[in-house]
């Protein structure tokens, strides 16, 4: 089974976020930058199925030179290959257009599934899976906490979780999913295959060099205009509990008089 | 009908989701004096179409085929894109529910759209939508501009907009034809409602929400009790998941769901960044946990230093007795 999976580094979550004073972007000196919690969950699932099914798991990154240490990363988890395409004229793409470089690297493989995380933690957007299943012409499945892949490898029956339901869909291979961080417990890389990723080539493409016209591209749609810190919650009101009683108080009289829900 | 706001109707067993509501009171301030039309994809199926004129639609445009009778990303693309084609609206809303989510890209690639998610605030500035979304865990407020030029479109949370008071006006219902071709290669075999009592938390008003401080499984009983009184959904912080206290479907945060209720009780819950990721945009917030230096009482409006097992408890009843003797 041929599978890809698509990465992105990202900051680490717990790391503290410095807004650039022009709003331009973070500060990313000093941050810690890690491989995207969900992409984890993707790389388990496609080694998973690569150890039931042979095959081979290639990982997949549109992101600035630095990004090879997240692909890297999935190496040491046990993939087999790695390809990032960096260009400083992808520098302010949009989505749709990251996902266009990463449909034009991944079509020529024509791999049985194409598997991302749901989302990345930095910018939350969940935008470039469905959109590159649109671009690959893939059926797709979001956001899946469940999956059985047919022994014949033809179908998957996948587990989505809607607003208090489960959708249990069927879809035929190739296809594209992004994961759930239930889906499964990504492995930690082991010593052996820190010190293979460690010999790995990871070839960085210009667009040209991924065979991409860059003119086809065009233009971003949505532009990230500006960085700001959240506003600040004023400051609230703090009731000591020792009197539960008191305490009891204090919070039905909120609910009733601010809240305005009692 | 050339340009106007759209709103794609979000439902749940049939029933319009109130979400769509809010996207309709929105569609009405951005377009001004033009059109709103409602998008109601797999037919009325016991939705009163006329109605939605009462929140704000002008129009609702109906497509019904067998293929579209359960959501898939591929037939739903697949029967809005002639009719986006043909009508050209300005701006499309969609509601970010598991299904809009899913969907929304995919049609934005099929119909050379720019697309922003997670809108909490949108306003139109010479021709573009400007939207402002959460970032990095909540840590960043992005200000996200889309081009003109183009179909606008936007992945609203829920609850960020109000449901715009009702009026007494009725929208023209057209029925619109789908292409025979419409289908999915995935396939539903079936959706599975999930067994819990109460609303679902991201539409829930009221969010009763445990942590680590539970200490047991057992104890989500007292949140159940409290949240049934207040008329609201539970939820959790990762904590509890990951102990397998509660299942997945519970948690708010970075890795679960984003709620913006009225009010948010945060029970036993320290207020780890990922947590607050979740639950920050929730207009009240008040929280109870015995350590006064959590991190989750610098974002409560009401924070109480205390014992949970002590406090829960007589909260809940004081909410029955409450709730008994009428307002």
């Amino acid at each position: 089974m041929e599978i890809v999976v698509c990465i992105k580094q990202v900051p680490d979550t717990e790391a503290p976020i410095r807004i650039r004073p022009d709003g331009s972007g973070i500060d990313e000196t000093g941050v810690n930058l890690v491989m995207n919690y969900y992409d984890e969950h993707a790389t388990e699932a496609a080694l998973q199925l690569r150890e039931r099914f042979g095959g081979t798991v290639t990982l997949v990154s549109v992101g600035p030179e630095r990004a090879r240490e997240a692909l890297r990363q999935g190496l040491a988890m046990g993939a087999d290959e790695a390809v990032l395409v960096s260009d400083p004229r992808l520098a302010r793409a949009d989505h749709l257009q990251v996902a266009r470089v990463l449909a034009a690297v991944i079509a020529p493989r024509r791999p049985d599934l194409v598997i991302c995380g749901k989302l990345s933690t930095d910018d939350n957007a969940a935008l470039v899976g469905p959109a590159l299943a649109a671009l690959l012409d893939l059926p797709q499945a979001t956001a899946v906490s469940r999956l059985e892949v047919a022994e014949d490898a033809t179908h998957a029956l996948v587990h989505r979780e809607l607003e208090g339901a489960v959708e249990v869909l069927e879809l035929p291979l190739p296809a594209l999913l992004t994961v759930e961080r239930n889906l499964n417990e990504p492995r930690y890389p082991s010593l052996p295959g820190i010190m293979k990723a460690k010999r790995k080539e990871i070839p960085v493409l210009t667009l040209e060099a991924a065979g991409i016209d860059p003119e086809a591209l065009g233009t971003p749609g949505a532009v990230l205009e500006r960085l700001a810190p959240p506003p600040a919650r004023p400051p609230g009101q703090r009731v000591d509990g020792q009197d539960p009683d008191a305490a009891v108080e204090a919070i039905v009289r909120y609910l009733a008089e601010t809240a305005k829900v009692l | 009908m050339a340009g106007g706001i759209w709103v794609l109707v979000a439902r749940e067993d049939g029933a319009v989701r109130r979400l769509t509501y809010e996207l309709l009171g929105k569609a009405r301030e951005l377009a001004g004096q033009g059109r709103v039309a409602a998008v109601l994809v797999g037919g009325e199926g016991g939705v009163d179409a006329e109605a939605l004129g009462a929140y704000g639609a002008d129009e609702v445009l109906v497509l019904a085929a067998p293929a579209l009778a359960a959501y898939t990303a591929e037939a739903y693309t697949a029967a809005l894109l002639p009719l986006l084609a043909q009508e050209r609206p300005e701006v499309l809303l969609i509601g970010s529910t598991a299904q809009g989510r899913d969907l929304a890209p995919r049609l934005a690639v099929r119909a050379g759209a720019a697309i922003v998610t997670d809108c909490q605030t949108l306003a139109r500035e010479d021709g573009a939508l400007v939207a402002i979304r959460p970032m990095y865990t909540r840590k960043a407020i992005g200000t996200v501009r889309l081009l003109p030029g183009r179909l606008h479109i936007a992945v609203v949370l829920p609850g960020v907009f109000p449901v715009p008071p009702r009026r007494d006006r009725r929208a023209e219902v057209r029925r619109v034809p789908v292409p025979p071709e419409v289908g999915s290669r995935a396939r539903v075999r079936e959706v599975r409602a999930l067994e819990r009592e109460t609303v679902p938390l991201t539409e829930a008003d009221i969010v009763v929400s445990g942590g680590r401080g539970l200490r047991g499984p057992e104890h989500f009983a007292l949140l159940e009790e409290l949240a049934r009184a207040l008329g609201g959904a539970v939820g959790s912080s990762r904590p509890p998941v990951d102990s397998g206290w509660v299942p997945h479907d519970y948690e708010i945060g970075q890795t679960g769901k984003t709620v913006a209720p009225q009010v948010y009780l945060a029970v036993g819950i320290s207020g780890a960044p990922q947590h607050l990721a979740g639950m920050s945009g929730s207009k009240h917030i008040i929280a109870i946990n015995k350590d006064p230096q959590a991190p989750i009482f610098q974002v409560a409006d009401l924070g109480v230093v205390g014992d949970l097992f002590e406090i829960v408890p007589r909260l809940t009843a004081a909410v029955r007795r409450r709730k008994q003797a009428g307002p």
